[in-house]
């Protein structure tokens, strides 16, 4: 567990052949003055579900653009199957697009729709015909090659789009926010379905989403972008777990984070001082910071355990730490009741509010935390994250 | 929602009477003496009885002014099919160009559009006369390709022959697509703008080519708005009176013309009056047909 | 290495612009096939224009070729008094006419927008009548009109003697206005105006404190239109005019039938520069409108 902390790597996905696929070299692409993607140099590999997650407007929409030819990069390579791909309008290239609208011909019946891409490609009619049948079946749409587009709820819609990208059997397929526009519970059925299709049919997919539970449930891999910068390329467990910066901490899942100064830095061990926090910060790794450097620590709600406490109690002590550390005093202000957890908002000395869960494991707490109630909030030395940026 | 009018009367006819009384008076019933003149007779020098006779329409429907009336939809059918063809790369280009650059392109194209007719006519002529514009640059092509001739040892072209671009069929051609071209990008315009791109790109995506994007996902979808650029440069280009009469020779008559000719110098008012109803029946029928295929487009999308 | 050294020699001839991406797949207006329609379009549209102006400064009397600059021909448009009464006669027909279209454009978009009643189908169908009728039968439809069912007194003074042809102009141009008006009524939020009445404002100052806000820009769309249709329309006007109500174009057209002089050409670039700036202004009006709306 020593360098755990700043190099959150890949872990191995057993299905993914070490191949880059798609390599981005050193991609910018300006519009005006305006840098949408800056310098990004990133490899997708052969059989991945690879998600291109950011807020909206950080440019993960006009890499994956570039990569289906609708956009031409300012500067650098984009490479498909090792080959530069700069001179290849979109008709060519080996890859298909799933549109955030969908875009499915209004003027086509369902079939002609899939089958679009094929006459495209000069395949025969009974071919077509099959091969139809067939990526309806895929879909679950077997049957409904005779409808118009503006019979079909919105959810067989992108079905519709998914088959007419497939059926053409591209390299990679492309989703721009595949979800976006599903309602709640379509959405969750979707997301299973899109990950066993993608299993079924071993075709690298990337998806575009700002969404981060949805690239969290969905990719083997993700890459966080903010304002045009690839901030952090992992897997979904890496990502929530081991950010590497503030950015990707707070994007990703909810964060406590506090400013604080690094004061020890061991092979095993290290310290932060946090003014908002009347007790130091104990880490049982290292970090590879300077000693006297500002960093961040990033604290998971549900990482923090709350205590009873008693008025002039001395504090508890955690058991993988040193006495006094990792352990704060603090107030209860407020509750939201969710059902499955509790919410709960603790105030600290000097007033820093600090966001908890805590799971509703009986149907009655027998604790029954209530407002205003002195608590202890405690974590383990191996829980905080410490941030350099 | 709407109102009935019952729930405000004097308000619905405080707004409701003037507009509607105009329109009657000096619109309906103007209209309906010239429908009644197409079945009347000439008396006299200026009496007109009405006795109800067909005989104008007989007349109208002689092969002398059917001809007229077939060289009309073909000379209107050419300026709409060449606006078309011109209209349509025009209005792409435009709709896919930049937000500065489509501004300012748009306003270069309506620009001529408000701008007197006769005076866009009467700077035609100039233009394309013997003695114009197109002539001399022909001109100067021709007796370059001649000295260019004789430089490389052949018989030079001799002189050069100015073509007569003014006072014949061509002429009004050119000058109703000259005129009528901003009626068609337009409209062309408008239904290209509003279309979802992603569609081209999807089509794109799948491996059509351009031009097979354009024919089978842009032209079906942007059917209606190619419908009524059709149907607003045919309309006016059908009842045409002032480019025939300026740029047309005594061959290019249109109707507008023939119509003109009785009321103004013939003096057959009757005869005139059926020729109006005549053209105005053809515009219904275009304004008809291009209901039609709207109406089907919408079924479709 | 001979060809690195070749490669790596400085280019001479064109400077080094900006570098542009290459044009994305959609981007059209950056494809040169496309460009050159768009260009020879634009030099189609606006060649004769150019030239007609440029040659209204020509000296020579058969103006074909430049011989040099003058400004003699203007000065001989503006003693022209019938030119210039032409010249007054259109743009006081062309006042008036936006005027009386604007009001009862706005009163026939209103009528079809709020109220149900019967007949309404007819009713629509016959406003949209006079734009879509030729021009040639409705000028044919005034000279009956005009000559017969109502004749206009014979010498009225100015500008009372414009009378008919103002009267037919705003039977073509207000269906114009009232569409434009009505277009911009389809997208008005009506709860606006049950909040104004909840608000305890009455049917008419609901009407002008929310209803003539809304439809402003489609007032000045109108308005503009219907000043263009007046003062372009020839046909119409051929037909209503007499011998002491012309109007520039009529006039200009009896001067393009007896002998064209450049002052036809000076006539009409005045009038082609009056048409810009007043499109100009338009232009201009409805942009800060639509700024001030979104700020």
């Amino acid at each position: 567990m020593t360098d755990a902390q700043t190099s959150a790597q890949a872990r191995p996905t057993p299905h993914v052949k070490d191949n880059a696929i798609i390599r981005f070299e050193n991609i910018t692409k300006r519009f005006g003055k305006m840098v949408a993607v800056d310098n990004v140099t990133l490899n997708i590999q052969e059989g991945e579900f690879f998600a291109l997650l950011g807020p909206s407007g950080c440019g993960k929409t006009t890499l994956l653009r570039m990569l289906a030819g609708f956009e031409t990069p300012t500067e650098g390579r984009v490479l498909i199957d090792g080959k530069d791909v700069a001179a290849l309008p979109p008709n060519k290239r080996p890859v298909n697009m799933v549109f955030q609208s969908y875009a499915v011909f209004p003027h086509m019946k369902v079939a002609d729709n899939v089958g679009y891409g094929l006459k495209m490609d000069g395949v025969d009619g009974g071919e077509i015909k099959r091969r139809v049948e067939e990526a309806l079946e895929l879909v679950k749409l077997d049957g409904l090659g005779a409808r118009m587009p503006d019979q079909l709820s919105g959810g067989q819609r992108q079905r519709v789009a998914l088959a007419r990208a497939l059926v053409k059997r591209p390299r990679v397929l492309l989703l721009d926010e595949p979800l976006s526009a599903l309602d709640a519970k379509l959405r969750d059925q979707m997301r299973s379905e899109l990950t066993s299709l993608q299993e079924k049919v071993g075709i690298t997919f990337i998806m575009v989403t700002h969404d981060q539970d949805e690239a969290l449930a969905i990719a083997t891999r993700c890459a966080v972008m903010h304002r045009g910068v690839l901030t952090q390329v992992a897997t979904p467990a890496d990502l929530y777990e081991f950010p590497n910066s503030r950015f990707v901490a707070d994007f990703v899942g909810s964060v406590n984070m506090f400013e604080g100064v690094l004061e020890k830095d061991e092979q095993n061990e290290a310290q932060v001082r946090c003014k908002e926090l009347s007790a130091p910060v104990y880490l049982d790794h290292g970090v590879t910071g300077a000693r006297g450097s500002t960093v961040w620590v990033a604290l998971r709600p549900e990482k923090i355990e709350m205590h009873k406490r008693a008025e002039g109690s001395t504090p508890m002590k955690m058991e993988d730490a040193p006495a006094g550390a990792n352990v704060v005093p603090g107030i209860i202000r407020d509750i939201v009741y969710l059902g499955s957890e509790t919410n709960f908002e603790v105030e600290l000395e000097g007033g820093r509010r600090v966001k908890t869960f805590r799971s509703n494991l009986t149907r009655y707490d027998q604790e029954d935390f209530t407002w205003d109630e002195p608590v202890w909030l405690a974590w383990h030395a191996c829980s905080p994250a410490v941030l350099l940026s | 929602m709407e109102q009935t009018w019952k729930q405000a009367k004097a308000a619905f006819a405080a707004i409701a009477v003037p507009p509607i009384a105009w329109l009657v008076l000096f619109f309906l019933v103007p209209m309906g003496v010239i429908w009644a003149y197409s079945f009347g007779e000439n008396t006299g020098p200026i009496t007109i009885d009405f006795t109800g006779t067909f005989a104008n329409y007989a007349r109208a429907v002689e092969p002398l002014y059917l001809q007229i009336f077939l060289k009309s939809l073909i000379v209107a059918g050419i300026t709409t099919v060449l606006c078309l063809i011109i209209g349509f790369p025009v209005a792409l280009a435009i709709a896919f160009a930049s937000p500065r650059a489509k501004a300012w392109l748009l306003l270069l194209i309506m620009l001529p559009f408000w701008t007197n007719l006769l005076i866009r006519t009467f700077a035609l002529i100039a233009v394309l006369r013997e003695q114009g514009y197109v002539n001399f640059a022909l001109e100067w092509l021709w007796n370059n390709a001649s000295g260019f001739m004789t430089l490389i040892g052949l018989q030079p072209l001799g002189e050069y022959e100015p073509l007569t671009l003014l006072y014949n069929n061509t002429a009004v051609i050119i000058g109703l697509v000259y005129v009528h071209l901003p009626f068609m990008v337009l409209p062309l315009y408008s239904a290209l703008d509003r279309m979802d791109r992603s569609l081209m790109e999807a089509s794109l995506d799948l491996g059509a080519g351009h031009l097979r994007t354009i024919l089978l996902v842009v032209v079906p979808l942007a059917a209606p708005g190619i419908a009524s650029g059709i149907l607003i440069t045919f309309i006016p280009a059908l009842g045409a009176y002032l480019t025939p009469d300026l740029l047309g020779g005594t061959d290019s008559q249109m109707i507008a013309n023939v119509i003109e000719r009785q009321f103004k110098r013939a003096n057959d008012w009757p005869f005139g009056a059926a020729l109006s109803f005549l053209l105005m029946y053809l515009t219904f029928i275009a304004i008809a047909a291009q209901a039609f295929i709207q109406r089907k487009s919408e079924r479709r999308g | 290495m001979a060809d690195e050294a070749l490669t790596s020699m400085p280019k001479v001839g064109r400077p080094r612009r900006e570098k542009r991406d290459k044009p994305g797949p959609l981007d059209y207006m950056r494809r040169w096939p496309l460009q050159l329609m768009v260009g020879a379009t634009l030099v189609f549209l606006y060649l004769p224009l150019i030239t007609l102006m440029v040659f209204s400064f020509n000296t020579s009397r058969r103006n074909v070729v430049w011989q040099g600059f003058t400004t003699d021909w203007y000065v001989k448009a503006f003693n022209n008094d019938s030119l210039l009464q032409a010249f007054l006669n259109s743009l006081t027909i062309a006042f008036f006419c936006t005027i009386f279209s604007v009001i009862l454009g706005v009163l026939a978009a209103v009528m079809l927008w709020r109220f149900r009643f019967p007949g309404k189908t007819a009713v629509e169908g016959s406003m949209a009548l006079p734009i879509v009728v030729p021009e040639i039968c409705l000028g044919v439809a005034m000279l009956v009109f005009f000559a017969r069912v109502m004749p206009w007194p014979m010498g009225m003074p100015w500008p009372l003697n414009l009378g008919a042809i103002i009267i037919a102009h705003i039977s073509f141009a207000f269906p114009f206005v009232a569409t434009v008006v009505r277009a911009r009524l389809s997208s008005f939020n009506r709860e606006l105006e049950e909040a104004a009445k909840d608000l305890g404002a009455s049917e008419w100052r609901t009407f002008w404190d929310v209803l003539v806000p809304h439809m402003q820009p489609g007032l000045i769309a109108g308005a503009l239109l219907a000043f263009t249709l007046s003062l372009d329309d020839f046909v119409i006007t051929f037909f209503t005019a007499g011998p002491d109500t012309i109007t520039f174009p009529v006039k200009v057209y009896s001067m393009l039938r007896f002998s064209v002089t450049p002052e036809v050409n000076a006539a009409s670039t005045v009038l082609i520069v009056v048409t810009v700036i007043l499109t100009a202004i338009g232009l201009q009006v409805q942009n800060n409108l639509s700024k001030e709306k979104k700020a």
